[in-house]
């Protein structure tokens, strides 16, 4: 399992910098949708594994649908190819990229430093011990999700009426 | 005598080379059953009553030049026909087969189903897109669209099975209807709209809109060719195969047999049964492709959101209402 989670964990952070750094809108998307499932495996492997089901369900199988959807409705041609690849100059990159860089590698000291990890993959959560959460402790949470979710429909009706 | 244990290697090899090869004569038995019920006699050259047709197809496809158009986006062309067939038979793992024969016996099994079907939607959208082509574009975008709104009732109308049956997995929901007599009969609103939407996943007539010959050449896989449609086409197969066995774990008693007919060993029984289930399935929905006429995209869509959605939804409430009610 610890073999497991170190390959999904370079799989996913190498397919996430690919995502970014691609031109083309319908590789980007390939290698995002990789990406979330590299993730699912991560989850799958700390015993989360009604976590890593929804993400492939919800993430892979229902989002990224829509966005490849969307990239199919707008049928973008080599401009934007072209402009992407004006946008991702090294100008543009280097900056941020050196400002994000000594955060990140504090990021990696702290978890380095942490040792009072425990022992993962031992214990699995299951979609019981989720719904029990979810509309125990986290009840207000629920419900305040569903009422943006509502609010995107009332959004998305008002858009598409004629 | 073999010993039969979920997930042994003995297991894993025979399920593959059965799903494979039923995979591949379902392509000759459709083509066959189409053409006595169109009153012509369908492929019967090959083999006895042509039951090598399959062979010479794959022959012939693997012969065939592998050609990528000029124009096509080369990466995602690839990818695209290898992805149907691999979740088809990843979705396969955890169909319970019979007591102790199976691949997987995993906690979130029906999950698993829908997350791999969610999965399969993008060899279409993808084959559509990336064939840069008008009429593979149209039927990309038909199927993008199909497929992600009958994903939604599918995962609504098993939801009054998992209800009932306490439990995600597959093995669990089968043990639960020989207690409780077939899910069938308390879920039959949720039969309905799980076979309908199942068939809309698997993009078979009447629901092969995506392809839609008549309209738009051959939609998606239009610049398709060789081994690369020949994926496509096995990918179509084993879903309607996997369809065919899922139908009978969810809601016809899995491997259990029907009016107390077992036959005296348990796994000969279980994997008796569970084939003539699945049989019974694949038989139908060969009619069903026979007998209907493809709809409108519109209409498609309007009877799904429409008709489907409120129908599951209404039964999920139900459902729930009355396990409720009970008191479990």
């Amino acid at each position: 399992m610890n073999l497991l989670f170190y390959i999904a964990a370079v799989v996913s952070v190498l397919s996430t910098l690919i995502a970014i750094t691609r031109v083309n809108v319908t590789h980007a998307l390939l290698y995002f949708i990789l990406s979330l499932i590299s993730l699912a495996t991560i989850f799958y492997t700390i015993g989360a594994h009604f976590a890593a089901v929804l993400e492939v369900i919800v993430y892979a199988g229902a989002i990224m649908v829509m966005y490849v959807f969307v990239a199919m409705m707008l049928n973008l041609g080599h401009a934007t190819i072209d402009q992407e690849r004006a946008w991702l100059k090294p100008t543009i990159w280097i900056g941020p990229s050196l400002m994000a860089a000594p955060l990140l590698a504090a990021l990696v000291f702290v978890l380095l430093k942490d040792t009072s990890a425990a022992e993962m993959g031992h214990t699995v959560t299951a979609a019981k011990q989720v719904g029990i959460a979810l509309f125990g402790p986290y009840v207000l949470a629920v419900e305040l999700a569903s009422m943006l979710l509502l609010a995107g429909l009332v959004g998305a009706y008002h858009l598409a009426r004629k | 005598m073999f010993e039969f244990v979920v997930g042994s290697p003995l297991n894993i090899v025979l399920i593959l080379g059965a799903v494979l090869v039923a995979a591949a004569l379902l392509i000759w038995v459709e083509r066959r059953v189409l053409g006595f019920l169109n009153e012509r006699l369908g492929p019967n050259r090959v083999g006895p009553w042509g039951i090598a047709q399959s062979l010479a197809d794959v022959g012939k496809l693997i012969t065939k030049e592998d050609w990528v158009p000029p124009f096509a986006d080369k990466l995602p062309f690839i990818v695209a026909p290898i992805i149907v067939p691999v979740v088809m038979l990843l979705s396969f793992a955890v169909i319970p087969i019979a007591p102790g024969v199976g691949i997987m016996d995993l906690n979130i099994g029906l999950l698993w189903v829908l997350a791999m079907a969610g999965l399969g939607s993008y060899s279409a959208m993808l084959g559509g897109l990336a064939s840069n082509n008008k009429f593979s574009l149209l039927g990309g975008l038909r199927a993008a669209g199909q497929m992600i709104s009958y994903e939604v009732f599918m995962g609504i109308s098993i939801l009054g099975i998992v209800i009932l049956s306490d439990s995600f997995n597959l093995r669990e929901i089968v043990e639960a209807q020989h207690k409780h007599g077939w899910f069938v009969f308390p879920q039959f609103i949720g039969f309905i709209v799980f076979v309908i939407a199942g068939l809309a996943e698997t993009k078979r007539w009447p629901f092969d809109l995506a392809e839609g010959e008549s309209e738009i050449i051959s939609g998606f896989n239009t610049e398709y060719s060789g081994m690369k449609f020949g994926l496509f086409f096995v990918g179509e197969y084993i879903g309607m195969l996997l369809l065919s066995a899922l139908i009978p774990v969810l809601f016809f008693g899995g491997w259990y047999a029907p009016f107390g007919l077992e036959l005296p060993n348990a796994i000969i029984s279980g994997i008796f049964w569970m084939c003539a289930k699945t049989g019974c399935w694949i038989f139908f929905f060969i009619l069903v492709r026979a007998a209907l006429v493809r709809p409108r995209y519109d209409q498609l869509m309007n009877y799904g959101w429409l008709v489907m959605l409120p129908l599951s939804l209404l039964n999920l409430l139900v459902t729930g209402a009355v396990v409720l009610a009970q008191g479990n």
